[in-house]
Order: C-alpha cells, then sequence, then structure tokens
C-alpha cells in the first residue's frame, strides 16, 4: 500500500517533470535542468557515501573531467552530443579507477584526506596546463551540433536541452538504482555495516569498494558531461574542492538512506540558494545554519523525515 | 591433520599476546580452547584467520601456509569464523545476510545452502524477510553461525559463542555444534568447562598467552586439579 502510493506519487513527479517546458517559463527550466543535473551528481556521491560508506572530498574531479572532456570533444571533434557522454564516462571513469585505486585501501578520514588530495591535484592540473584547458577561464565557446541516433534534436534551445537532461537523468538514476538494489548494493550495505564480516565471507572488500568508486566516477562523469553544455563553459571551479561538498551536502540534505534522497537535496540545495541569493549574499550562511539543523535533530534527511512522519500519521 | 598452528607469536603493538601457540586438529574433531580473561584464546582464533597475524611462527591449512594471507584468502581457503561479538548486518534481512555470505560460492555445488538452512533451522526460516536486528541475541548468533557455513567451511572457528546467552539459548547453540560436528571440523573457545567439555572432544588450556595443558575431555573433566589451576576465577 505504501510503495503503492509512493510509486503514484513519483510517476505524478515524473509526469510534472515532463510537462514543465509547456507551463513554466525559461527561468524554472533552468533551475530544473541544474536540479536534475545535480542530483544525478549527488546521487552518484551517495553510491560510494550512503551505501558503502566512504566520505569522498574529491568527487568533483570526475564531475568536472567529465565536463571537460565533453567541451573538449566538442571543441575539436564536434562529435554527437551523446559521443560526448560517453567520452566523458570513460574519461571519469579511468581517473577514477586510478585515484580508487590509490584511495580505497584507506578507511574513513584517511581516505577523505588522500581523495581530497588527488581532487586538488585535479583542480590544479586543470588550473594550469593552459594550452588544453585555457586555465582559469575555461573551456568556453563550443556549440551543440546533433544529438546522435539520428535524432533532430535542437539541443541549443533550453526546453529540448532540459528533456534530454531528463531523459539521460531519469536511465542514469534507474541503472544506478538496479545496482543498488542488486547482489553488489546488498553487499556494499554490508561492507558499511562491518567491512570485516564481509571479508570473513570470502569476500575481497577492496575490490567491491574500488568498483564501487568507478561506478560513482562514471555517473559523475556523466552529470559533468551535462553541466558543460547547460553552462556553455568547463572551467576549473567545477573542480574545486567546494564542489566536491555540494554532493556530500545535498546527500545528507535529502538523506543519505534513501536513493531519491540527494536528488530531493538537490532539489532544495538549488531552490534555496536562488531564493536566499535574491535577498542576501550571504547564502553560505543560511546554508550552513539549516544543515546544521539537519545533523542535529533530523539524522535521516528531509525525505528520511517526511517518510517517518508519513508512516506516523498513517498510524 | 587439517590444522597445524606452529609456534606463533601475535603481538599488540609491543604487548605480546601470544607467546608462542602450538595446536593441531584433526579433520573431523571438535575441539575447545579454554582460559581465563586475556589468555588469548579470541587472539589464537584472530590469529589463524589473519586479523591479527602473527609474527612469527606458521599456520598449516590442509597442508598449505595460511599465515600472512588476509582474512577474505583464508576464508576461501575453507575457513569459518564467527567472532566474539557475533553481530549481522542490520538493514539486512535474514536471507540478505546470508546471501552476502554465499555470493562468493555462487553456482558451485554446496553442502550448505541459503535456502536449505532456512528450511532446517526454523528460527531463521521463520524470519527469513525480518530485518536482522530485529532478532535476538541468541537467534543473531545462530545467523552468524549460518552465515559463516555459506563459504563451505571445512573447519569453522567460534569465538566464544555463548558469551552473554541465556541458558535456554546456551543450550540450543550447544545442539547446533553437535550437529554441525558431524559433518565438520570446529575449533571454538570458551570460559564455560562444563559447556566445553561437554561438545568438545578435545580441550587446550591457554594461559597468558601459550598452551599450558591439553587433554581429552573425559579426561580433563576428571582432573579437578587442572581445572583449578588454571580456569578456576577465585
Amino acid at each position: 500500500m505504501k510503495t503503492k502510493i509512493l510509486m503514484g506519487l513519483l510517476a505524478v513527479v515524473i509526469a510534472g517533470l515532463i510537462a514543465v517546458p509547456w507551463i513554466a517559463s525559461y527561468f524554472y527550466i533552468f533551475i530544473l535542468t541544474e536540479i536534475l543535473i545535480l542530483g544525478l551528481f549527488a546521487a552518484s556521491f551517495n553510491l560510494i557515501f550512503g551505501y558503502t560508506g566512504m566520505l569522498s572530498f574529491g568527487h568533483a574531479a570526475f564531475f568536472g573531467i567529465g565536463s571537460y572532456a565533453t567541451a573538449l570533444v566538442l571543441i575539436h571533434l564536434e562529435w554527437p552530443f551523446l559521443a560526448c557522454l560517453l567520452v566523458s564516462m570513460g574519461a571519469s571513469a579511468l581517473l577514477a579507477l586510478v585515484i580508487g585505486f590509490l584511495s580505497v585501501r584507506l578507511n574513513e578520514v584517511y581516505f577523505a584526506m588522500l581523495t581530497l588530495a588527488f581532487g586538488m591535484m585535479v583542480f590544479a592540473i586543470a588550473y594550469q596546463w593552459r594550452s588544453v584547458t585555457n586555465g582559469s577561464d575555461g573551456l568556453a565557446g563550443f556549440t551543440l551540433g546533433s544529438f546522435g541516433l539520428g535524432l533532430d534534436l535542437t539541443l541549443g534551445n533550453p526546453a529540448v536541452y532540459y528533456h534530454v537532461v531528463l531523459a539521460i537523468v531519469a536511465i542514469a538514476a534507474v541503472v544506478l538504482y538496479l545496482i543498488c538494489r542488486s547482489s553488489f548494493g546488498m553487499i556494499l550495505k554490508a561492507i558499511r555495516q562491518n567491512p570485516e564480516r564481509v571479508s570473513f565471507a570470502g569476500l575481497n572488500v577492496r575490490t567491491y569498494r574500488l568498483v564501487a568508486f568507478v561506478i560513482a566516477g562514471t555517473f559523475a562523469g556523466l552529470a559533468g558531461g551535462l553541466i558543460a553544455p547547460f553552462l556553455r563553459v568547463a572551467s576549473p571551479e567545477l573542480l574545486h574542492w567546494s564542489m566536491s561538498a555540494e554532493p556530500v551536502l545535498m546527500a545528507i540534505l535529502g538523506g543519505t538512506g534513501y536513493f531519491l534522497g540527494p536528488f530531493v537535496g538537490s532539489a532544495v540545495f538549488v531552490l534555496l540558494e536562488t531564493w536566499i541569493t535574491s535577498y542576501t549574499e550571504s547564502w553560505m550562511l543560511v546554508l550552513g545554519i539549516i544543515l546544521a539543523m539537519m545533523v542535529i535533530f533530523f539524522r535521516k534527511g528531509l525525505l528520511g523525515t517526511a517518510l517517518d512522519w508519513w508512516t506516523e500519521v498513517k498510524k | 591433520m587439517i590444522l597445524d598452528v606452529r609456534n606463533i607469536q601475535t603481538f599488540y603493538g609491543e604487548s605480546q599476546a601470544l607467546q608462542g601457540v602450538t595446536l593441531q586438529l584433526d579433520e573431523g574433531e571438535t575441539v575447545c580452547i579454554l582460559g581465563r580473561n586475556g589468555a588469548g584464546k579470541s587472539t589464537t582464533l584472530k590469529s589463524i584467520m589473519g586479523l591479527t597475524p602473527p609474527r612469527s611462527g606458521e599456520v598449516i591449512f590442509d597442508g598449505k601456509p595460511i599465515h600472512g594471507l588476509p582474512a577474505h584468502k583464508i576464508a576461501r581457503a575453507g575457513i569459518g569464523y564467527v567472532p566474539e561479538d557475533r553481530r549481522i548486518f542490520p538493514g539486512l534481512t535474514v536471507r540478505e545476510n546470508l546471501d552476502v555470505a554465499a555470493y562468493q560460492r555462487k553456482g558451485s555445488a554446496a553442502r550448505w545452502t541459503v535456502d536449505g538452512i532456512l528450511d532446517k533451522y526454523e528460527m531463521l526460516g521463520e524470519r527469513a524477510d525480518q530485518d536482522g536486528a530485529t532478532l535476538s541475541g541468541g537467534q543473531q548468533q545462530m545467523l552468524a553461525v549460518a552465515r559463516s557455513l555459506m563459504i563451505q567451511p571445512r573447519l569453522l572457528l567460534l569465538d566464544e559463542p555463548n558469551e552473554g546467552l541465556a541458558p535456554v539459548i546456551v543450550q540450543q547453540i550447544g545442539e547446533l555444534i553437535d550437529d554441525l560436528s558431524k559433518t565438520t571440523t570446529i575449533l571454538f573457545t570458551d570460559q564455560s568447562v562444563q559447556f566445553a567439555l561437554k561438545h568438545a572432544r578435545r580441550a587446550y588450556i591457554l594461559e597468558k598467552g601459550q598452551v599450558v595443558h591439553e587433554a581429552p575431555s573425559d579426561e580433563l573433566r576428571r582432573d579437578q586439579a587442572t581445572q583449578d589451576r588454571f580456569l578456576s576465577v577465585a
């Protein structure tokens, strides 16, 4: 009964999201595009954080590499957009394999620090390798050509681009969800609870952590590939460590124990940012207060708290 | 001989927990390690399992040296281990707790299967889809032991399987050990002499990280002097 209502609710939300371009202005289309892309970024992060229990502070590296990969392919090769996204995923998967190989052997704070350090290294490279990355200005001036698969889409139109993002994020979310629900996802949950006990079952915990890390990096790269054409630039800010904090905040805000938590977190994050910055510059101060409240009083995040509250009401 | 532990010395930092422990198990035996708190019982099992690798000495399992291997490889070699805390994976159902451990052995012919266990042990079968965290202490212990069977162990290490459990549950754990000992080799630790001698065929007594006595259970049961010397709490 409960799941039926939730599935119904989800269907309504998705139908609403599809209908948005016909009922809302460009302003809201832009906001929703950003929410979806950052939601995917945060959901990819939550695979290693919420499910596997690894707090990475370098997730922006994969997001940023994804955005640079798409920008570079558009500038130099002018491939269809879908091919750009595949290159973004490949590049971030490769980077995640290298960083993950060196990081997953460490636990907790050491893992967090190492991923932070690697993230800063990638930032430094993007910032200083001017001939390829154009330094602090970033890569701009690229245009989207065709989509691929023979589809005739005007990607330059924000409404069309929004629909493309919605479709790709939805597919990616379903894939991520299936991964979380698989035996592999179950083992990740067990690793979060107690890695040692998992090794008693003859499973190599390090390998599982690495595979989760690479999957998370790959989907972050996909999100990065989607953000570059949206922002019309791939800049070092996307790789900065403060960008690595965003999925952490979004996942906690929405609820790390729920698959859709990071998407809810992303929506609240972007909406609050837009709303509060229209009144005051100190959006970070307000965000800080909200986060502190969440961590102290609502450990399960907004989605978790809402679901709990709803269960209570039903009783 | 399935397990041959030769003179292992294990350290926690600078402090030496095992001062050269030697013990052997033949295939099919059920053997117990007795000793007071801090004698090195748990450390012996952890050293065999690779959790606190011995600094010197050898652990030979089934003819092959396993000391120095990581825990997951030792598990794959065929040693099941149920740690003292005996905790299950909360947040996973009873069935999922077993599935996690059965993952590695998927497909191969297995003596113990998830469905087989759930059929055989009603206590678990009835709660297959319940969150493991909702089980009682005794049920969690049953589940932890059942989980260790999923890797099809040829040797089972149980660390203080009775600790903190009610007498009626202790009896059930004893029955489980008797049942499993028909088909596999078991090495367990305990503080209760009565329980250990009832269910094990042979016992080692540890004191200060060394084996100080070794005897068949029947003999040790009658040997009140040794019991008093090494095991009584007073």
